[in-house]
């Protein structure tokens, strides 16, 4: 239990996807200017990276890896040249689905966050999630969790993001740098912050 | 009332289609440091009241000044003592000439620490409001905003918090890059979301973390390492620092530190003029107070076993070591990073209480965690507000 707690700081604070690791800048960005929105990206972003790690996972360690086959009595068969397309296969049919459930019971939400949603896909964070369970040998408790706790690392980091850029609505931004370079700016800011926690070790 | 004349004989020269047009926010500066704005609210709702933003950042800077020259007396005291344990005649270098030319290194003597530790602060501090002056005019030239007091206080709140022994050139980038990208980039005093003086601290910490941790650059004597109390806990544990400091020495301020950290007591001089004023918030204040309290409680009772000496490290003794006084009076209460709701700023202050002492006790990479605590917690502070005002929206709609 202590071991899993310990993984869910980390990946939340420790390894911020957005703020140490800058994944999935793009949506990031794009997304942080109201709060509300952000919200509901940043939850839309839990749930995708809390079903695809794990269900990533699973199919890693059953069907891809050399032996994996063992169970179904196939040896010898090594099938990791197929990891990237099945992940990818995986986080839009997941995304997908979300998409028809937020039509459906979110409307308001789900006009908000428009072609993001989709783009959710092909949000880097998502993939680097599978991709680091990959590399770290992440069992399928740990996968749980560490796709729980980096959702909700970046979904704290946009919170953080957005609150900011919403206090920043005041601000008397030279010319040049209003839009996206402040936020540039204040996203390596709070990056600054977010390194007191660099150095630590769970 | 002639400098008022000589003010006013001058004004029409930097006014629209004068002279000196583009000085007009220097102008300003000089003559409000003398004179109030000669601007007043015109619209029909307003608040008169007796304080301004120049009067409270004056107020701020003025509360500096115990902490200030204990400080300097402390690098003399700490330089002195080190010098006579040593059997060394003087410093090396241009300072330790100057010393050397007007006065003796007594460490008995208040007067011979006093102008050591000026000959090190003061060419720190001079760079700093000179380099940092230079940033704020000419943002204020070419962007038409006032020269603002604000930066007296991120001025020499920058100087305090940085090591005695800092190069100059150090000290210079530090603050340009505080004022700029801390404060001015986002439109100047007022507009920022962090505290310039932290962002410009913590960039030099990480830039140039060997001339801004670490034992050695706590004391101005070349070669000596004096370790401050919190590594010295943080390698050897509590019964080894009362070896070198009792918690008295630590609460007056005789202890390795940056220049003007050490004094809980002289900041809390300081501080509590703040409070009293109400510029600084005593919910912040006392915010961070029992988040520490509560924080430092629950890693005494989880790590009695731990190997980490840190985790016994009780909450009386984080009071009085490292930026903690520091942090808590004059940064943490900075009303433009901190939360602006009233219970905002409870949770603010909690939050503070709570990552200092994190960092200081898990995070074996940073002895020190004041500065970073406070701006995480400024990262936070919108955040903070944002849910404080929800809920109020939610109870109001609910009462009907």
């Amino acid at each position: 239990m202590e071991h899993f707690l310990s993984l869910f700081v980390r990946t939340v604070f420790i390894e911020n996807m957005a703020l140490a690791f800058f994944l999935g800048m793009c949506s990031f960005l794009a997304l942080s200017k109201k709060i509300n929105a952000a919200i509901g990206l940043g939850i839309a972003v839990i749930v995708v990276q809390a079903v695809t790690v794990p269900a990533n996972n699973l199919i890693l360690n059953y069907l891809l890896k050399e032996d994996a086959l063992a169970w179904a009595g196939v040896s010898g068969v090594d099938l990791t040249f197929l990891t990237f397309i099945s992940f990818i296969g995986v986080i839009a049919a997941i995304v997908q689905i979300m998409e028809m459930v937020m039509d459906k019971y979110l409307p308001a939400l789900y006009n908000a966050l428009g072609v993001f949603l989709p783009l959710i896909t092909v949000n880097c964070v998502i993939m680097g999630g599978s991709l680091f369970m990959v590399e770290r040998d992440y069992t399928f408790g740990e996968s749980i969790v560490y796709g729980v706790g980096s959702g909700a690392g970046w979904a704290l980091a946009i919170l953080l993001l957005a609150s900011v850029r919403e206090k920043l609505k005041y601000s008397d931004v030279p010319e040049g740098l209003r839009g996206l370079g402040i936020t540039f700016i204040t996203v390596g800011l709070m990056s600054l912050g977010f390194m007191s926690f660099g150095g630590i070790s769970l | 009332m002639s400098l008022r004349r000589l003010l006013d004989n001058l004004e029409p020269h930097f006014h629209k289609g004068g002279r000196y047009e583009k000085w007009y926010s220097l102008y300003e500066a000089v003559d409000t440091i003398f004179y109030k704005p000669a601007d007043v609210t015109k619209t029909t709702s307003h608040v008169r009241d007796g304080v301004d933003l120049k009067r409270i950042m004056i107020t701020v800077w003025l509360c500096t000044f115990p902490a200030m020259f204990f400080g300097m007396y402390n690098v003399g005291y700490q330089a002195n003592t080190i010098l006579a344990e040593l059997g060394q005649a003087g410093l090396e270098g241009w300072r330790g000439a100057l010393v050397a030319a007007l006065t003796s290194h007594n460490p008995a003597s208040i007067w011979d620490n006093f102008l050591l530790g000026a000959a090190y602060f003061v060419p720190i501090y001079a760079t700093v409001f000179i380099v940092g002056g230079f940033w704020e005019v000419l943002f204020a030239i070419k962007r038409g905003h006032e020269v603002n007091e604000g930066f007296f206080v991120t001025s020499v709140l920058f100087s305090l918090a940085c090591p005695p022994d800092l190069p100059l050139w150090q000290a210079a980038l530090g603050i340009s890059f505080g004022v700029v990208i801390g404060k001015e980039v986002f439109g100047g005093t007022g507009k920022n979301f962090l505290n310039p003086a932290l962002v410009g601290r913590a960039f030099l910490f990480f830039a140039y973390p060997a001339d801004m941790s670490g034992d050695a650059v706590w004391t101005v004597v070349d070669g000596y390492s004096g370790a401050t109390p919190l590594s010295i806990v943080a390698q050897e544990g509590m019964t080894a620092l009362s070896g070198h400091v009792t918690w008295m020495d630590a609460f007056l301020g005789f202890e390795q530190g940056s220049i003007g950290e050490t004094s809980a007591l002289a900041l809390a001089i300081g501080g509590v003029i703040l409070l009293i004023t109400g510029i600084a918030s005593t919910r912040i204040v006392l915010g961070v107070i029992i988040g520490t309290i509560i924080t430092t409680l629950v890693y005494n009772w989880a790590g009695s076993d731990s190997s980490n000496p840190m985790f016994a490290v009780p909450f009386w003794w984080h009071f009085v070591m490292g930026g903690y006084a520091l942090g808590l009076f004059f940064m943490a209460t900075d009303p433009v990073s901190a939360s602006m709701t009233n219970t905002g700023k409870w949770w603010f202050g909690a939050l503070i209480g709570f990552m200092v002492v994190t960092i200081r006790v898990v995070n074996p990479a940073f002895p020190e965690g004041m500065m970073l605590a406070i701006l995480f917690a400024n990262m936070f502070a919108p955040t903070i507000d944002y849910f404080v005002v929800q809920s109020n929206i939610k109870r109001r709609l609910a009462r009907g």
